[in-house]
């Protein structure tokens, strides 16, 4: 690893980043056996899934626990699994027919294009109401902000998404109410709405976060100091202040991703979308387990890894803390 | 001899006894008290039975025969809002309480103990924050089967990592405290120290947080049923209102989709109020 060579990062940087790498390992190595494991926990076998109420002969059956590696002891068949799923192969949709990566990456674009835009969104409204209310902390338009922000917060996205829908395509006819278009200009227009219905909840947490934070950051000295050698306050603001604030926006990132794909999920449902959102609700509809426990492992894989690259990535916003000393 | 010690008193009522001026605050909790009393005095207070079908008023508007109109099976909005609250408040109350209760032996058992137990304890919570909440329901609905009893459980389970580590780092705080160390001068047990001294202390805070998270788990609950894997119907929950109310919305009669989704916001802003302004005094009782 380049980070401990040439004696530039000392070496607890380096254990921090060795001991945060087996950490992730390991929280995805348990989270991908409980979800292995998980449909062993079923009431009913594998199989009963597998044959879905009809009765084949013994023969076809045996066909079939041979086809799906059932034959084998369990720990086998797991190691057999997380093998495949390191190559990329999650094993075959039992309700599409097809493979569950080739699956999941055919709804990808859809979910990807929804998260980034709310991305965004969250970003742009999230970061302005957060600086807004705290450079105006206590005079009327913070608490017009904090109602707003709290009030966000409350709205399930499922019920801004019919709210949506209800004013805007129904009653204006200005947006579609269903599907996810074609081509780049298309795509945005369709998936506006559901961009907006899936970004409030984190406004919400974006904006409070972002208050806090350069409200803590607003009452130290290093920012008197730069104001009272004269410095505009725009610039304190943006040099000063936005930088070291940025800390812990940062470290909700990971959480805030993960929580974008699920939340996406109800979105996808909502305004009909073709995402792994929705995928993943219908396959637990349709008992589908091999696109489950893929889409549930990705879910948790994205989350752990934002979060690792986020604690690596802390001293470069914050030089004055050394790799380790972020995460406690 | 005993010595009497000087506890710091933060006692569980304490937290609500002193509150004073905030009208914002005691708005709230009349609206949560007023939701209390409708799920249940539901079947007093509802003007209809909330799953008898009129198909010859289908997807009315609100009139004065329906306050909120009728769906497209012509049931009586608002009475399916009156009955849904029963089932919308009941399950996050549930996860709360596991929550809470089992968060608090976690966390305290990690905090009290420290070396090994906490290690382990606090990986495994660290595996357990990986799952968003509402991901961890979908994935023990597809395994248990859909319904109220799977995602009230998986949610607990989802919601324990917030509340154990809570519990854990004030625990780790109130350990190194004088009284605590006075009461095992005096030989008073670990156990009796920890569960009958330390623990109220920190129970508020806990209880502020457990306050903030029925909101959240009311949203989560309500976005399975509109999902379908939660309550299902005929039984009215407002997660699953707004879903089957979709149609509707599409042909210009939104009301029986949107009237429980306002009811699920003005809770859930409610609850978070409360939540935060219990928040707020304990932590500006202690500095």
């Amino acid at each position: 690893m380049s980070l401990d060579g040439a004696g530039v990062a000392p070496p607890r940087t380096a254990t921090f980043v060795v001991w945060r790498l087996l950490g992730l390992m390991l929280t995805l190595l348990v989270t991908s056996f409980l979800v292995f494991a998980s449909l062993y926990v079923v009431p009913g076998s594998p199989i009963d899934f597998l044959i879905q109420g009809r009765s084949p002969s013994p023969a076809t059956i045996a066909a079939i626990k041979k086809q799906y590696g059932l034959d084998q002891p369990f720990l086998v068949q797991y190691v057999h699994w997380l093998a495949g799923v390191l190559h990329g192969n999650f094993g075959r949709s039992l309700e599409y027919r097809e493979n569950v990566s080739t699956l999941i990456a055919s709804r990808l674009p859809t979910t990807f294009s929804l998260v980034l835009l709310s991305a965004v969104i969250i970003l742009v409204v999230g970061l302005g109401a957060g600086i807004l209310g705290a450079l105006r902390a206590g005079r009327s338009s913070d608490k017009a902000v904090l109602v707003v922000v709290t009030f966000f917060a409350a709205i399930p996205s499922f019920a801004a998404a019919i709210v949506l829908i209800s004013f805007f395509s129904v009653r204006l006819g200005l947006f579609p109410t269903f599907g996810a278009g074609q081509g780049p200009v298309d795509r945005l227009y369709h998936l506006t709405l559901p961009a907006i219905a899936l970004s409030l909840t984190f406004i919400a947490l974006v904006a409070r976060i972002t208050r806090s934070s350069m409200l803590d950051v607003l009452s130290r000295e290093h920012v008197e100091v730069a104001l009272s050698r004269g410095l505009a306050r725009r610039t304190v603001v943006r040099r000063h202040v936005l930088r070291n604030a940025g800390g812990p926006i940062l470290t909700i990132s990971g959480l805030l991703v993960a929580g974008l794909l699920v939340s996406s999920a109800v979105v996808e449902t909502a305004f009909g979308l073709d995402g792994i959102g929705s995928l993943l609700v219908a396959s637990v509809d349709k008992l589908d387990f091999p696109v489950v426990q893929a889409l549930v492992l990705l879910v948790v894989a994205a989350f752990v890894i934002i979060n690792f690259v986020v604690d690596l990535a802390y001293p470069l916003i914050d030089p004055r803390v050394k790799a380790g000393d972020a995460a406690r | 001899m005993s010595v009497a010690i000087e506890t710091p008193r933060v006692g569980r009522l304490g937290a609500v006894r002193d509150f004073g001026g905030s009208w914002l605050f005691w708005t709230c909790v009349t609206i949560l008290i007023g939701f209390v009393l409708i799920a249940l005095f539901a079947p007093v207070l509802a003007p209809y039975d909330p799953n008898a079908t009129d198909l010859s008023n289908a997807l009315s508007g609100p009139s004065l025969q329906h306050l909120l109109g009728t769906d497209e099976s012509g049931r009586d909005t608002l009475s399916r809002v009156m009955f849904g609250a029963r089932t919308s408040l009941v399950g996050p109350l549930f996860v709360v309480v596991l929550s809470t209760v089992f968060g608090i032996v976690v966390g305290l058992l990690a905090g009290w103990r420290g070396g090994w137990v906490d290690l382990v304890l606090s990986r495994v919570l660290d595996i357990l924050f990986a799952f968003p909440g509402l991901l961890l329901a979908i994935l023990v609905v597809a395994l248990f089967g859909k319904g109220m009893t799977a995602p009230v459980v998986a949610m607990s389970v989802a919601y324990l990592p917030f509340v154990a580590r809570l519990t854990r780092s004030l625990v780790v705080q109130g350990k190194t405290q004088p009284y605590v160390a006075a009461y095992r001068v005096q030989g008073f047990g670990p156990t009796y120290t920890a569960t009958r001294r330390l623990l109220p202390n920190v129970s508020s805070t806990v209880l502020a947080q457990s306050t903030l998270n029925f909101g959240y788990a009311l949203l989560d609950l309500a976005a399975l049923s509109f999902l379908g894997l939660g309550v299902q119907p005929p039984t009215p929950d407002w997660g699953a209102m707004v879903e089957q109310g979709r149609g509707a919305v599409l042909s210009g009669q939104p009301m029986s989709a949107i009237a429980p989704a306002v009811a699920i916001v003005v809770v859930v802003v409610a609850f978070n109020v409360v939540g935060e302004e219990i928040g707020d005094r304990i932590a500006r009782r202690e500095r």
